[in-house]
C-alpha cells in the first residue's frame, strides 16, 4: 500500500481530489477556495502600513492561514514520509533544452537543486528564481484577484468568464516567458 | 498580559478558535496531493510551458472538472455547510487586473515553477529556500497594494 502511495499519483487521481477541494471548503465552512489571498492576510496581518487594501479585519479570513499552514505540513509528509524513491521522469525535449540552458540536476527530486539552494541566494540565479520570480508572483496574482487555485480552478467551476481570461493571461504570461525571455535569463544566470 | 485580553475577547464572537483547524486538515491532504503529484515540481511547470507534457493540464482540467460538477450539484440540490449555513459563491468581477495581472503571475509562475499554492508546499517538501520565494511574493502582494490606486483596472 505504501508503495502503491509512494509512486507518482496520475493526474486523473490527482485532480479530481485538488477538484474535490472545491465543494470540501464550501460544505465546511461556505469558503471560497483560493491560495494567493493567504498572501494579502499576511501583509494585513503583519505589515497593513495604514494602506486600504490592507485594513480589514483578516480574523474573520484566517482560515485561509490554517489552510495554508496545512498545505506545508502535508508538503512535508508528501515529501519525506511518502517520498517517491525514484528519479523524477522528465518528458526528453524538456530535459533536452533545459540542458541546453545550463540545469544540470535532474534526479535529486522535484526541484533542481542547482537552482533551488540556499548557496544560490545571494547570487543572479537567487534574484531571478527567488526574488524577481516570487516578487512577480505576489504582484501578479493579487493584481489579476486570484491564482490557479481562485481562478481556474474556483472561478471556472462557477463558470465565471473573468476567470477564463485571467487563466488565459496567466498561461499566455507563462508560454512568453518560458520562451521568450527565461532563456535568455537563464544564459545569463546559469 | 492584561492588555491581551480584549483582544481575545474580540476575537471570540467572530468564530471559536476550534473551528478553524479543520481547515489545516483540508490543506494537510491537498498538500499531500501536490506533491504526490508532483504538481510541485518545477520541472512538470517546465513541460506545461514547452507543451512537453499532458500531466499538468489533466491535472488542472480535471480539477476544474470535478469542481464545475461538485458546484452545479451545491446549487441544485440547495446543499448547506455543516453549520447549516447556504452556502453561496460571490461571482468575480471582470477588471483589466486579470489581463495584466494575469500575465505577469504567468512570468512569475514559469520562473517559480509555482504558483502560490506549491509555493507553500515546496516548504514542507524540503526545498526550505523557496520560503526567500514566498517571502518576495509577500513583498509583491504588499506592493500591489501599495500602488494599486495608480494601475489601470
Amino acid at each position: 500500500m505504501l508503495d502503491f502511495i509512494s509512486q507518482p499519483w496520475p493526474w486523473y487521481v490527482a485532480g479530481t481530489l485538488i477538484g474535490l477541494t472545491v465543494p470540501t471548503l464550501l460544505i465546511l465552512g461556505n469558503k471560497a477556495f483560493g491560495i494567493s489571498s493567504s498572501l494579502r492576510h499576511i501583509c494585513a496581518a503583519c505589515v497593513p502600513a495604514k494602506l486600504p487594501f490592507f485594513s480589514y479585519d483578516w480574523r474573520k479570513e484566517s482560515w485561509n492561514l490554517w489552510f495554508v499552514g496545512g498545505v506545508v505540513i502535508g508538503g512535508f509528509i508528501g515529501g519525506t514520509l511518502l517520498k517517491n524513491p525514484a528519479a523524477l521522469t522528465i518528458a526528453p525535449d524538456t530535459l533536452r533544452d533545459l540542458q541546453a540552458l545550463g540545469v544540470r540536476d535532474f534526479a535529486s527530486g522535484l526541484m533542481p537543486t542547482d537552482i533551488f539552494s540556499w548557496g544560490n541566494l545571494f547570487t543572479a540565479k537567487g534574484l531571478l528564481f527567488f526574488v524577481i520570480g516570487g516578487f512577480l508572483v505576489g504582484f501578479g496574482t493579487r493584481y489579476a484577484g486570484g491564482c490557479t487555485s481562485g481562478h481556474a480552478i474556483m472561478g471556472l467551476s462557477n463558470l465565471q468568464w473573468p476567470s477564463l481570461v485571467a487563466t488565459i493571461s496567466f498561461m499566455a504570461g507563462g508560454f512568453a516567458m518560458t520562451h521568450l525571455i527565461l532563456p535568455y535569463l537563464m544564459r545569463w544566470v546559469m | 498580559m492584561i492588555s491581551e485580553q480584549p483582544r481575545i475577547q474580540t476575537k471570540a464572537p467572530v468564530r471559536p478558535k476550534s473551528a478553524n483547524w479543520k481547515f489545516s486538515l483540508v490543506g494537510i491532504f491537498f498538500g499531500i496531493v501536490f506533491v504526490k503529484a508532483e504538481v510541485i515540481s518545477w520541472f512538470r511547470i517546465q513541460e506545461m510551458f514547452r507543451l512537453d507534457s499532458f500531466h499538468m493540464y489533466g491535472v488542472i482540467g480535471t480539477a476544474v472538472l470535478v469542481g464545475m460538477i461538485s458546484l452545479q450539484l451545491i446549487k441544485r440540490f440547495n446543499i448547506k455547510t455543516v453549520q447549516g449555513d447556504p452556502i453561496s459563491v460571490a461571482p468575480k468581477q471582470f477588471s483589466k487586473g486579470q489581463i495584466y495581472g494575469g500575465l505577469l503571475f504567468g512570468f512569475g509562475w514559469a520562473i517559480t515553477g509555482a504558483c502560490p499554492g506549491p509555493l507553500f508546499a515546496q516548504i514542507g517538501a524540503g526545498y526550505s529556500v523557496v520560503a526567500v520565494t514566498l517571502l518576495s511574493a509577500i513583498a509583491g502582494t504588499w506592493v500591489y497594494g501599495a500602488i494599486q490606486r495608480k494601475l489601470p483596472h
